[in-house]
């Protein structure tokens, strides 16, 4: 075990792995992170702290992953490259193991220019690929970036995001195997509205072998109205909502229970793609639906590993 | 080129507002070449100011001179038979040509009439892109001659983010994804071999960000 995690021995025993996400808030309250955890504990085996989600200021992730730990609730913390340096990440690293994580995403993170601080000197000292390659190498050699020696151990199962719908789409995959060489043990990909070009996706990272490399999540993004499905197709750069499913939305008497039949439907899809070792659900601002989704979907009781 | 662009009348007026005489200083490189700073850029500035003055019912004497290059002491020392007449310099060339004049002319204030913007080079009529850091270790060898730290947002090494759509960055739909660019070009060389491996993490001393640098060659030491 690289790690001893939860989500770690969830996946190398080859059970179905469900993620979940909880965002910290605007604010100092403990409360809205419990609240999370709470919904979330019972139906997930991990859930992913976001850090500074779209460039918008909120309570550290390392702060709602120990409050996460707290109540039970195993955590992922996110980091992304954009407002630490090599010294503020390394040092968040050893902070964040001393407090019990033991579960890292590592994202470049959404560009400054879209947050609540768009006039911010960004950072990006190291990319998402030399971060994943940097907790690694602290993880299995004991070793800081710069050769030095890390005291203590860094046990910590290594994550990587991955978007099957940006562009270019056949350099993608090239960039998943960039990431698993570099250290990812698992991923969590960009939420999942057109199935059928990640299913292309998935054939293109069996072919290369990947699949048996590393864990891949699928990610999802239950939709709650028609207006978010249409703000997720127009808006958000990196996002593929095919026009179907906002017609589907826009026609539905209730956009809620259809967002969830969408979200049921893609989850029954993605269980038969060879590869898809779990899946990732992000119910932004919509935590109390997972675990209904997760029910639905025949992935409860949550197996205890 | 550096390019620059001249900052609004009304911060170059509130620098000079108190002054009756002025020197203004042109630059004969890249700023004439974009438009910013060049000779027919200081009569512009010159007449602007003038006609402000006027206005409030003032004068303002402008003396207006265009050097070689403001960041070569040997043309900035032109300068120096006349210009303590003037109660302040307003340099027109890059920040490098401001802080030439003010460094050769102690006793003097100086103001920059420029905002200086980036390392580019033109693509159309009145239109400028960015195209260089001057990261002191270059990278283009790499990277099919298109640079990722000046031309992708997040200075990317290793690919482009999840955020390139359509040829663009996630930034603006103005702004093309370096990215996507060096991979069409490999792609076009055959060469996308080049992108398997990683990308080392990056030495941002010669950046800038081990202090300010300074170059010596040795051999053109006198």
């Amino acid at each position: 075990m690289k790690s001893g995690s939860t989500l770690e021995r969830m996946l190398e025993s080859g059970r179905f792995a469900v993620c979940a996400e909880a965002g910290p808030p605007k604010g100092s309250s403990p409360k809205v992170i419990q609240k999370k955890g709470e919904i979330l504990k019972s139906c997930s085996d991990a859930v992913n702290v976001t850090d500074n989600q779209t460039a918008i200021v909120r309570a550290s992730s390392i702060s709602g992953c120990v409050l996460l730990k707290e109540l039970g609730v195993e955590p992922v913390l996110q980091m992304v490259v954009r407002d630490r340096n090599r010294i503020g990440l390394q040092s968040d690293i050893l902070g964040a193991v001393a407090l019990g994580v033991r579960n890292v995403l590592c994202l470049s993170g959404d560009h400054q220019r879209f947050g609540n601080h768009p006039t911010a000197k960004g950072v990006y000292d190291i990319d998402s690929m030399q971060l994943i390659q940097m907790v690694k190498a602290m993880r299995d050699d004991h070793k800081f970036l710069n050769g030095e020696e890390v005291s203590g151990d860094i046990p910590l199962f290594i994550g990587a995001a991955a978007n099957p719908f940006a562009d270019p789409f056949e350099f993608r995959v090239t960039r998943l195997a960039k990431k698993v060489n570099a250290g990812a043990d698992f991923i969590q990909t960009q939420g999942i509205f057109d199935t059928p070009k990640f299913v292309e996706w998935m054939k293109m990272v069996r072919d290369r072998g990947l699949h048996e490399k590393t864990h891949i999540l699928a990610g999802l993004i239950p939709m709650k109205s028609v207006g978010m499905a249409r703000y997720m197709r127009n808006n958000v750069p990196g996002l593929s909502v095919p026009k179907e499913l906002v017609d589907r939305m826009a026609d539905a008497k209730d956009p809620k229970e259809e967002g969830v039949k969408i979200c049921l439907e893609t989850i029954e899809q993605l269980k038969d793609v060879e590869g898809v070792h779990g899946v990732h659900i992000m119910a932004i601002a919509w935590e109390d639906i997972v675990p209904r989704i997760v029910e639905e979907a025949g992935l409860m009781p949550r197996p205890v590993v | 080129m550096i390019v620059a662009e001249r900052k609004p009348i009304d911060e170059i007026i509130g620098f000079v507002q108190d002054c009756k005489k002025i020197l203004l200083v042109g630059c004969n490189e890249c700023v004439t070449v974009c438009y910013a700073g060049g000779k027919k850029e200081v009569g512009i500035l010159s007449s602007a100011l003038k006609m402000a003055f006027s206005k409030e019912g003032k004068n303002l004497d402008v003396k207006e001179a265009t050097l070689e290059r403001q960041c070569d002491p040997e043309y900035v020392q032109q300068l120096s038979e006349y210009y303590d007449q003037y109660d302040a310099i307003v340099s027109m060339a890059c920040g490098v040509g401001v802080q030439e004049l003010a460094m050769r002319y102690l006793n003097k204030q100086v103001f920059p009439a420029l905002n200086t913007n980036f390392m580019g080079a033109s693509q159309g009529q009145g239109i400028w892109e960015e195209r260089c850091q001057g990261c002191g270790e270059c990278v283009l060898g790499r990277t099919g001659g298109i640079c990722p730290i000046a031309r992708c947002a997040k200075s990317l090494l290793n690919g482009p983010c999840g955020g390139s759509m359509n040829g663009k960055c996630e930034i603006s739909k103005e702004v093309d994804c370096a990215w996507q660019l060096i991979i069409d070009r490999l792609t076009g060389l055959k060469q996308m071999h080049m992108l398997e491996e990683i990308f080392p993490v990056k030495d941002w001393s010669p950046a800038g960000h081990g202090g300010p640098r300074r170059m010596v060659r040795e051999d053109l030491k006198s």
